[in-house]
């Protein structure tokens, strides 16, 4: 299945993924007009120290712990994409206690939120991805 | 094999749920039966609090689909197991039925302790609070602005607190020691947790026993007394590890291995009633969690489906919230703490010998997994930048080979 992966020695640090991964959730057509002066909060994060940056985001883990430890079934997988079923959370924050890449992440709404690769809104190839100017995400298979 | 394998599994919740899948991984085709003595769809056990307060109701409680059985090509048997006949490989039901085996799980929770408390059958309304029908039943006992005692501020005493919130007039928690969810929490974060629970009008008493009840009263070891309306009793619970008695090594819980498997040939045991070892302090213990349960089930039908499982991995750990306020903890509390207070963090980071073994966050819990995963791995911390891990968990703090091989490999 196709992945995200990082490519940290291209990453300049940019953020531009968080926003595409934030633009790719309101169903606007503008990206300025719709984040301008938001406060974002993306599927996809940037790390930074000391000049190294890199994105992360869910790995869409084969073995799952976030859905082998959700409590209520809110977290499954489908077609090997991680989903969350917002209307099923409530926001126990096991799959964040469960998750080694803090790939989960507290929403405003109520429900966690996670990173589905696009399924539910930009039509499958990750806006991440597309938006990254630097080539510094890619979505291959890597097996 | 000539004919099909039949398994079978006694429980119908998170263990059970995590083998029947674990099983249909492995083996689509042998027969497979779930026996359960609660007439429900498997549902989410945590659930039953928010039930109370109102925030999931009817479907919203289920851990699985309606279709999930069909599905699985699950035979569900709503009887209790009575005995199981290891020897003649077959487990027998309270409706008289018999049900054969080749390979057994058994993934029966655990039950409500009750300690022997004088006049406690004096008592007209009181209920443990574990199963859905005693969401229920509890349900049914208030009358909208019914006094509740709760006696026990554990994990379970203090969800049913929260969800009875607004549906009593008034909610005491009473607890022999000092502090609450002592098993979980230092003074400190305890302390932090119930001024949020008495921001809600949640009394407690604390370092306090109960010696008597007289009715609908009852009569602190201090001689003081408490009158309730309804009395929930949320002391403690116990392994239900009865029908192993004789048949398998029982210790507080029903010894399993890695693999899942008991001492006794072709029974496997899961969740609750299961006792394995702790990766963090490599103690032998009843580590009564979701996760676990699931993770210790799947193993379990993995292994009797003739697949290669080992879940040796089992942490205590714990997410649980209490009116909007986060609470992440895992592993034990020994060794050397990192330690930030602030107004809206609380944090507790306990290492010793190059190694994590266990935290407390309270407020904020941001990628709290990466603490968890330090401790199930046993990561030795000279090879992270430790320092910076304990300032803002991430995988920054690992090696550029080590987040190669993560976040650019292949899937794990
Ligand atoms: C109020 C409450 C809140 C909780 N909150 C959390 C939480 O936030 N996070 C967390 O990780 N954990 C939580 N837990 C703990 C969690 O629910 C358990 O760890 C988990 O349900 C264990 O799963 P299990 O399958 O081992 O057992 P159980 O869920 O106890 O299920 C046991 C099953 O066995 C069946 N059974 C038992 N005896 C028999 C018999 N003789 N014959 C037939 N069937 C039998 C029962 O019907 C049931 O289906 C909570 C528990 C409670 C009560
Ligand atoms: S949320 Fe975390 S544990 Fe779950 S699939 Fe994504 S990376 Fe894996
Ligand atoms: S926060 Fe939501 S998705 Fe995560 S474990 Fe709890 S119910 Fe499941």
């Amino acid at each position: 299945m196709k992945r995200v992966y990082v490519r940290e020695e291209w990453c300049l640090g940019c953020h531009l993924c968080e926003y595409y991964c934030a633009f790719a959730g309101t169903n606007e057509t503008d990206m300025a007009r719709a984040l301008k002066g938001c406060k974002i909060n993306p599927n996809i994060r940037i790390e930074e120290n000391d000049g190294v940056s890199f994105a992360v985001s869910c790995r869409h883990c084969l073995e799952p712990l976030c859905v082998k430890g959700c409590i209520t079934g809110a977290l499954t997988v489908s077609g090997g994409v991680v989903t969350i079923d917002g209307d099923r959370c409530v926001s126990c924050y096991t799959c964040i206690l469960s998750c080694p890449y803090g790939a989960v992440s507290p929403s405003d709404g109520g429900a966690v939120q996670k990173c589905e690769l696009c399924v539910k809104t930009a039509g499958g190839t990750p806006a991440c991805v597309k938006g990254c100017p630097n080539g510094a995400i890619v979505f291959e298979e890597r097996g | 094999m000539n004919r099909m394998r039949q398994y079978v599994i006694i429980g119908n919740s998170a263990a059970g749920i995590g083998a029947a899948e674990g099983i249909r991984r492995t083996d689509p085709r042998g027969s497979l039966t779930v026996i359960t003595d609660e007439p429900h769809h498997t549902y989410s056990r945590p659930l039953i609090s928010y039930l109370l307060s109102g925030k999931v109701t009817g479907d919203g409680m289920k851990y699985r689909p309606g279709s999930f059985y069909a599905d699985h090509n699950i035979r569900l048997i709503h009887a209790a197991a009575m005995e199981i006949d290891a020897a003649g490989r077959q487990v027998l039901l309270s409706d008289g039925r018999r049900v054969p085996y080749d390979k057994l799980l058994l993934a029966a929770g655990s039950s409500a302790f009750v300690p022997p408390f004088e006049g406690l059958d004096t008592v007209r309304k009181s209920s443990a609070f574990i199963r859905l029908d005693d969401a229920r039943r509890l349900e049914g006992m208030l009358d909208g602005n019914g006094r509740v005692l709760i006696a026990g501020a554990g994990l379970i005493g203090l969800k049913c607190a929260e969800g009875l919130c607004g549906r009593a007039s008034r909610i005491t928690v009473l607890d022999l020691a000092p502090q609450i969810l002592s098993s979980i929490l230092d003074g400190g974060g305890a302390a932090r947790v119930q001024s949020r629970l008495e921001s809600r009008g949640i009394e407690f008493r604390l370092a306090a026993s109960i010696r008597r009840f007289e009715g609908d009263t009852a009569v602190l070891e201090d001689r003081e007394t408490l009158d309730f309306d309804v009395l929930v009793l949320a002391v403690g619970v116990r392994p239900n590890t009865a029908l192993l008695k004789g048949i398998a090594e029982i210790d507080r819980g029903i010894v399993i291995n890695a693999r899942s498997e008991t001492s006794a040939p072709d029974i496997y045991a899961a969740g609750d009633c299961a006792q394995t070892t702790d990766a963090s302090s490599g103690q032998s213990r009843v580590m009564a969690l979701l996760p676990n349960a699931y993770m210790q089930g799947e193993c379990a039908g993995i292994n009797m489906a003739g697949g290669e499982a080992a879940f040796d991995r089992a942490i205590p750990m714990n997410a649980i919230g209490f009116f909007g306020l986060p609470v992440i903890t895992a592993g034990h509390y020994t060794g050397e703490v990192y330690e930030k207070n602030t107004e809206g963090v609380y944090k507790r980071l306990f290492y010793s010998d190059n190694r994590l073994n266990g935290y407390i966050l309270i407020g904020q819990v941001e990628k709290a997994g990466i603490y968890t995963s330090l401790i199930r791995e046993r990561t030795p911390l000279d090879t992270i930048d430790f320092a910076l891990v304990c300032e803002k968990p991430g995988l920054m703090a690992f090696t550029r080979e080590v987040r190669q091989a993560r976040l650019g490999g292949g899937a794990v």
